[in-house]
């Protein structure tokens, strides 16, 4: 019985659309239940540990689901989950149809002409708006990125939904310094993948420090772990 | 034809070698081993003992004499004060008797363009581990941008204070000790594993197993092998990830180790299976060029020498922070 459940997931993945392979995990497109589903299949990596590589896979897998369903508790937009599967790490999650990522909207508003320098600083506040709820909600997202955000097209009334996505390395923590890190991360990946755009940064930060309870302790630990790249010894 | 002589002593490793446009002429190198690590003066003091010693080796296995070089190099930095300035006297006043220009090399860069050198790697994604330093890094625009780093302590400066921690020697190097001892490991203790994005972080697993070590090793649980073995597949696979999330960001298919602990044969073999499994290639290179060496140096300075760099003597200072993205990489397009 145990091994005709075990195979069902993998079957069914052998007749979905295979979207995109990354690093950790097989993103597929399928139909499930009736909707338009995304499942993310977290494969073994073979050059770990086996005992490391199952810990790591599972606890991704459940802190992804767990954060994602707290987001939405909270009113944050994030996909619904649908199903699990903790044998072969799926996670069955809506498809957020018709939807872009942040980082494509920003680099084709940049490559277009200036007009769009309003609407990208007006994204820019969302964006920091929607982290702060997060943030004061103890979600840490671990990996953010302007892919792990998604614009998707409401067609009430024409105003995008901003929806976060892509919360393998997440876990709840109150510590500002974990959240002084994740925006961190962000503003790593920001500037490195949008160069010159520390002025739009700036926008993101100063909306979160508005929207935020708990602004000021992580902007202060922000500034902590910025300078620890500068200062750390560098011997050998 | 193009000579160039490189200084290198920013850590305990003292090391000058010579290069001829890509052959590595003479490399000779001295360590200073004293428990339970190293001090800045001391090893100041070590340097100037034995670096006439080793620049007159250099020229006598090159077989050259100090007209036949073109340009002198040091290292301007990262790394410890004392033994920085130490050396970099010793290079000004060789270039100035010598009459040669002088140039201050990125110790970093130097790591990387050796590495490119001999493993005629065309444009990796490079993961730099040492005792001081933990950094993805990729070529683009005439900067080696830092992907991915450390967010406290470097990956070596992790496994020399855990040696300390179980006693085990620091001769020849307390890595190249836990390399051995994890050999012999059989058990799998699990450890914190933290990559946060692109970056990781290795102080908080360094004082677990501080803390813990001494618990499991009295109460018998496991072997002091046992936690060798389980820190390295912990942390090497956390450097693993964080390449590989760079590859996937860059679309590269090629990787190259380079730094001390990019002689951890398990850690080459960890990214070769990952590499294999990619389709990408994996590029290393051995105890002679991994470990700091002077013809990292002067491969670096050749390079630079050669798109027109020079260090003017005023400039000729040393600093113990420097970043790999603030050289400008001219001579790659």
């Amino acid at each position: 019985m145990a091994q005709e459940d075990s195979m069902a997931v993998p079957e069914f993945l052998s007749k979905a659309e295979l979207l995109k392979q990354g690093a950790e995990a097989r993103v597929y497109r399928a139909h499930f239940l009736g909707k338009p589903t995304i499942v993310k299949e977290r494969f073994p990596k073979r050059y770990r540990h086996p005992a490391l590589d199952e810990k790591l896979t599972h606890r991704r897998t459940v802190q992804e689901v767990r954060s994602v369903l707290r987001c939405r508790k909270a009113g944050i937009p994030a996909p619904v989950v649908y199903f699990v599967d903790y044998t072969s790490h799926c996670i069955f999650m809506e498809e957020i149809i018709g939807s872009s990522t942040v980082r494509d909207h920003i680099m084709s508003a940049r490559q277009s002409d200036s007009c769009k320098e309003l609407e990208l600083e007006r994204l820019a506040e969302r964006m920091g708006h929607i982290l702060a709820k997060m943030h004061d909600e103890d979600v840490i997202h671990g990996d953010l990125t302007t892919s792990n955000m998604l614009l998707r097209c409401s067609l009430e009334n024409g105003e995008s939904d901003l929806v976060l996505i892509d919360f393998g390395l997440s876990y709840i923590s109150a510590l500002p310094e974990d959240k002084g890190v994740d925006l961190y991360v962000l503003e790593k990946a920001f500037l490195s993948t949008h160069p010159n755009t520390e002025a739009l940064f700036e926008k993101l930060l100063k909306s979160y420090t508005a929207a935020s309870k708990k602004s000021s302790a992580v902007i202060k630990k922000l500034d902590e772990v910025r300078l620890r790249g500068r200062k750390r010894s560098m011997v050998g | 034809m193009t000579i160039v002589i490189g200084f290198e002593g920013s850590a305990n490793k003292i090391g000058i070698g010579i290069i001829r446009d890509g052959d590595v002429l003479s490399n000779p190198r001295r360590t200073y081993i004293t428990p339970p690590g190293f001090m800045p003066s001391d090893t100041a003091r070590h340097h100037r003992a034995v670096i006439l010693t080793v620049l007159k080796e250099a020229l006598e296995q090159a077989g050259l004499k100090p007209a036949d070089i073109d340009c002198v190099a040091y290292t301007k930095g990262p790394g410890m004060g004392a033994p920085l300035v130490t050396v970099a006297l010793v290079a000004r006043t060789v270039a100035q008797l010598w009459g040669k220009p002088l140039l201050g090399v990125n110790h970093c860069i130097g790591h990387i363009e050796m590495g490119r050198l001999i493993t005629k790697a065309n444009n990796p994604t490079v993961l730099y581990v040492s005792g001081g330093n933990t950094q993805v890094i990729a070529y683009s625009e005439r900067r080696y941008r830092i992907f991915g780093e450390t967010i406290d302590i470097a990956v070596g400066n992790c496994l020399d204070r855990f040696a300390r921690v179980i006693k085990i020697s620091n001769d020849p190097s307390p890595g190249y000790n836990i390399e051995q001892m994890a050999k012999k490991g059989t058990q799998y203790v699990e450890l914190p594993y933290t990559v946060k994005g692109m970056d990781v972080s290795f102080s908080g697993i360094l004082s677990y197993i501080e803390e813990v070590s001494h618990k499991m090793l009295s109460s018998g649980q496991c072997a002091a092998e046992d936690l060798c073995f389980s820190l390295q597949e912990t942390v090497f696979s956390m450097l693993v990830e964080i390449t590989e999330r760079a590859m996937a960001h860059c679309g590269s298919q090629e990787v190259l180790i380079v730094g001390g602990v990019g002689c951890n044969l398990r850690l080459q073999e960890m990214m070769g299976v990952m590499c294999k499994e990619r389709g990408a290639k994996l590029f290393a290179t051995d105890e002679r060029f991994c470990i700091d060496n002077g013809a990292m140096i002067a491969q670096a300075g050749w390079e630079m020498f050669r798109s027109g760099q020079v260090t003017e003597l005023e400039d000729s200072w040393i600093t113990q922070r420097y970043r790999t993205d603030e050289v400008e990489v001219t001579w790659r397009d």
